[in-house]
């Protein structure tokens, strides 16, 4: 009854033009903030225009026809069916317009190809639903995940989606580029394949498992760009954005400096409230775990399985950080996360309400003991 | 048959009681009869496309807002990749062939199909198929969500439904390659003596061609997904990196079957189109031997152009470029299709009834849905487009306004002939411009959608694209209702119509452009017993 009436309401709205503010009516492909996307957009261009002259003539001949050859206005048919000479004539002038396509497009594709004398090389591997981001050479190596607001208004029943800013793309961590720099970058997943696009960069590349793609950009405008995954790549395929921010070099260097000493911060160990605890958990959850059990721990029936109510979360708690450290072949091995993330997590999936478990325990970050570590 | 009413003399064919159809319901199951298949086939695709567009009803309904409203994400890719698979192996090529059988044999003045009981067990397998197709939306892990093209690694991580999608992968395939085998040795054998191969209709042309295409194809889409079958479950590694396989190697192998596939879907059309628009305009068709060979072009350049559906997946330079060329080269026969119908229609002494304006949307939105095929076929630009709305739009305009609305016009144009009856011509125009104005509502916003940025196959997505997904919503939900006044018409025809008598020619001058005119409204259920001597021809 409820969705009926969002239906209704929406309808309405939507024939009266009141639509909110964020929204828009865009009609055209972005020109983009590289050279090559402004050389795509220009072809493009190119294509739309030939194919917008072609339309003209031969709709304008069809309709004038329709108009005018109507037995209703009394127009006898005509017998010929045969025309050689015309015939040539609309088989060759199209072949000459594809020719003068293909020549700029050629050019194009070759400026595409070239990935050679790159400043900067970032390996990007796709997975099951985030990117992996990895400045080769540099250390500088992070996840970026869907942002917590979107990761929750994106549910069914949950906050209106209106309100969250830039709504499914936007990342927790940005890829960050240098301007005026030749990024080369190498893409490869670790599951299935993903596809990453940023539309101001003019192109999108496939992450295929077991192999390597390049590609390359170089950005002339410092400011945020945004992307999506565009291969179908499972449940959460529309819940994997890409955020790039370009930076003057100057910035970039201290957001180079800044992020390595952070990654390689120690984690504080320190024992923390419960309350701190639950809070810690449920973002990691949210980040990590939810895309597969699911905001109510209940899972998927035939693909994941339920957090609430289970005998692995409920029981002992050593089994369940091996566990979560190695892994298995259904599950990811959660090893990447640092002892007090994963000592926060393992609070909450036992405790929270809203996954339904209570155990009624608190584990701190120094009782993880490294059962399995890949460091 | 043929030979039997020969030895015991009956000329009068519809005079032949001896050979009437079975009593009762028996006679839709066991029945050999061209007639009665092509009715089976055309009713069973008409159903799937009920069922296929209840699921693009659903895909549209979560679309209209963003936010999860309805549906599960991974129910969302299901109901993606089933729609797909039924209004493709269920309602669009089924169609074709129903037509085909119910046609062909007329047009070409035989008694009935080459392999007639082939033909029952073609039809049902194709029953049995879609059955165990659909069977797998109710199995544990839900049904196949990594879209119609199954690509591994994704499809892999199907639930229990895995096997038995590929399991009814190979009976469509064996029935649709029956069904062409069917077809080819129809036309290459049983055609009446006058009947040259340069005489046929275009229709039983496309059909030829058409056929050939499908026995070359599904053999290669069984291969593929019968690799994917020992690559989950027999510890192959075809598409595996880990175990020295390439999980690129399945997109080749499925768009070696894919391009000619969709042109499976697309061929049958022009012959339509070819056989529609000359009777409306009271004129020849224009280039007609042009059109065969454009149709021959179009299917062998299908074959050599696969991989312009993977133009990101990471190829070398030179094939990009390859493919880039190969694929610009279909322009240019497409090309010479349009123009020799808008030449067929100039000069004309044109009449609007329902098929005629189907087969004029028809030509106007397949060549909008050309257009941006050419668009993409530009590769450095469909790194832009690529996997985005903007290719949803193109292909449902050269599926929908095109593929659809064609065999909405044949409907129309040989219903008379089949029951006897005239449809509702005032309900059949409504149909029309309903379905005409919504399919553009319904897809040309996606255009828009895809250029600024919409992936394809998301279940939810950002703000702007709020409003023209709803826009194109509501024209979805518009264009689903009014498809009702068709199947309204279908079954008021059946039933008796207008109540008008229709003549043999049912249209003016019909039978100077076919021979199906030729015989008596409705059709008896044996004709051409033998076989006959004057063919009508409007070219040479």
């Amino acid at each position: 009854m409820k969705k009926t009436k969002q239906l209704f309401v929406g309808a309405t709205l939507a024939t009266l033009g009141l639509q909110t503010a964020q929204a828009d009516y865009a009609l055209n492909l972005m020109q983009g903030v590289t050279t090559v996307s402004h050389d795509i957009f220009d072809l493009h261009m190119l294509i739309l225009w030939v194919c917008v002259f072609i339309g003209i003539a031969v709709f304008g001949t069809m309709f004038y026809s329709i108009y005018h050859h109507r037995k209703s206005k009394g127009h006898q048919a005509a017998n010929f069916h045969e025309n050689t000479t015309i015939e040539i004539i609309w088989t060759i002038i199209p072949t000459l317009i594809l020719v003068g396509m293909a020549i700029p497009a050629t050019k194009t594709m070759m400026e595409l190809d070239n990935v050679q004398n790159s400043d900067i090389s970032i390996k990007v591997t796709g997975k099951q639903w985030y990117w992996d981001y990895e400045y080769l050479g540099t250390g500088v190596h992070f996840e970026s995940h869907l942002d917590a607001s979107s990761e929750k208004a994106h549910r069914v029943d949950s906050i209106d989606p209106r309100s969250v800013p830039h709504y499914l793309l936007n990342v927790d961590k940005p890829l960050v580029v240098p301007v005026g720099k030749k990024i080369r970058f190498v893409f490869t997943s670790a599951d299935v394949i993903h596809s990453w696009w940023v539309p101001d960069l003019g192109w999108k590349k496939d992450a295929n498992p077991g192999f390597i793609n390049e590609a390359w950009t170089q950005v002339d405008k410092a400011g945020t760009y945004r992307g999506q995954c565009t291969e179908l790549c499972g449940r959460d395929h529309g819940f994997m954005p890409i955020v790039v921010i370009a930076l003057e070099q100057g910035d970039y260097d201290k957001w180079v400096e800044t992020t390595l000493a952070k990654q390689n911060e120690k984690p504080d160990l320190s024992d923390l409230s419960r309350e701190q605890l639950m809070a810690n958990g449920a973002a990691v959850y949210l980040k990590n775990c939810v895309a597969c059990h699911q905001i109510d721990g209940a899972g998927a029936p035939g693909d994941y399985p339920a957090l609430r109510g289970s005998a692995k979360v409920n029981a002992g708690i050593d089994p369940l950080i091996g566990f979560l450290q190695a892994g298995t072949s259904k599950m990811p091995s959660f090893a990447k996360l640092k002892d007090n993330e994963l000592a926060a997590v393992i609070t909450y999936i036992r405790n929270a309400p809203e996954l339904g478990n209570k155990v009624g325990d608190e584990i701190q970050p120094k009782a993880i003991t490294p059962v399995y570590d890949d460091e | 048959m043929s030979a039997v009413t020969a030895e015991h003399g009956h000329d009068d064919h519809h005079d032949d009681h001896a050979h009437g159809p079975e009593k009762g319901w028996l006679r839709w199951i066991i029945t050999t009869n061209h007639k009665d298949i092509g009715t089976l086939y055309l009713l069973f695709a008409l159903a799937m496309f009920f069922v296929g567009g209840t699921m693009a009803m659903i895909i549209r309904a979560e679309l209209f807002e963003p936010g999860m409203q309805f549906v599960d994400p991974k129910f969302f890719n299901s109901m993606t990749t089933m729609h797909a698979l039924v209004m493709v192996f269920g309602a669009v090529m089924p169609a074709f062939v129903g037509l085909a059988n119910w046609m062909i044999p007329m047009m070409i003045g035989a008694p009935d199909m080459a392999l007639p009981r082939m033909n029952n067990m073609s039809f049902w397998m194709l029953v049995a198929g879609v059955l165990l197709l659909a069977s797998t939306l109710f199995m544990e892990g839900g049904a196949p969500a990594g879209g119609w093209t199954l690509y591994p690694p994704l499809v892999l991580q199907t639930g229990k439904a895995l096997p038995f999608a590929i399991f009814s992968v190979h009976l469509l395939g064996i029935s649709s390659i029956m069904g062409a085998i069917n077809i080819v040795a129809t036309i290459l054998n049983m055609r009446a003596p006058a009947m040259t191969l340069m005489r046929m209709p275009l229709f039983v042309w496309t059909w030829l061609i058409t056929g050939f295409l499908l026995i070359a194809i599904m053999p290669v889409f069984a291969g593929a997904v019968t690799m994917l079958l020992t690559d989950k479950f027999f510890h192959t590694s075809f598409f595996d990196a880990a175990g020295g396989g390439d999980p690129v190697l399945y997109q080749h192998i499925f768009w070696f079957f894919g391009h000619p596939e969709v042109y499976v879907m697309i061929l049958p059309t022009f012959g339509v189109a070819s056989t529609i628009i000359p009777v409306f305009a009271r004129k020849p068709l224009f280039g007609y031997s042009s059109m065969v060979y454009a149709t021959a072009s179009i299917a062998f350049l299908s074959f050599i152009v696969w991989a312009h559906h993977m133009f990101t997946v990471g190829m070398p330079i030179s094939g990009e470029l390859y493919f880039m060329y190969a694929t610009m080269l279909i322009a240019i026969p497409t090309g010479v299709k349009v123009f020799n119908w808008t030449a067929t229609m100039w000069k004309g002494a044109m009449t609007f009834e329902t098929p005629m304006l189907f087969s004029i949307a028809f030509v106007v939105l397949f060549t909008l849905g050309g257009f941006t095929g050419l668009m993409m076929s530009v590769a450095p630009v469909d790194f832009q487009y690529h996997d985005t709305y903007f290719i949803v739009a193109h292909f449902h305009y050269t599926l929908v306004p095109a593929s659809i609305f064609i065999l909405m016009a044949a409907g129309y144009y040989w219903m008379p002939k089949w029951t006897g009856h005239m449809y509702n011509e005032k309900v059949g125009q409504l149909h029309f411009w309903l379905s005409a104005i919504s399919v553009n509502i319904l897809f040309f916003p996606q255009h828009f959608l895809g250029l600024a940025g919409m992936p394809r196959r998301i279940p939810d997505y950002a703000i702007q694209f709020a409003d023209w997904n709803m826009i194109s919503s509501i024209g979805g939900f518009i264009f689903g209702a009014s498809q009702l006044l068709f199947l309204w018409i279908v079954i008021d025809t059946i039933k008796g119509g207008t109540g008008e008598k229709v003549s043999d020619e049912v249209w003016e001058d019909a039978h100077k452009h076919g021979l199906e005119w030729t015989l008596p409204s409705p059709v008896p259920y044996h004709t051409f017993s033998t076989p006959p001597t004057v063919i009508p021809c409007d070219h040479n």
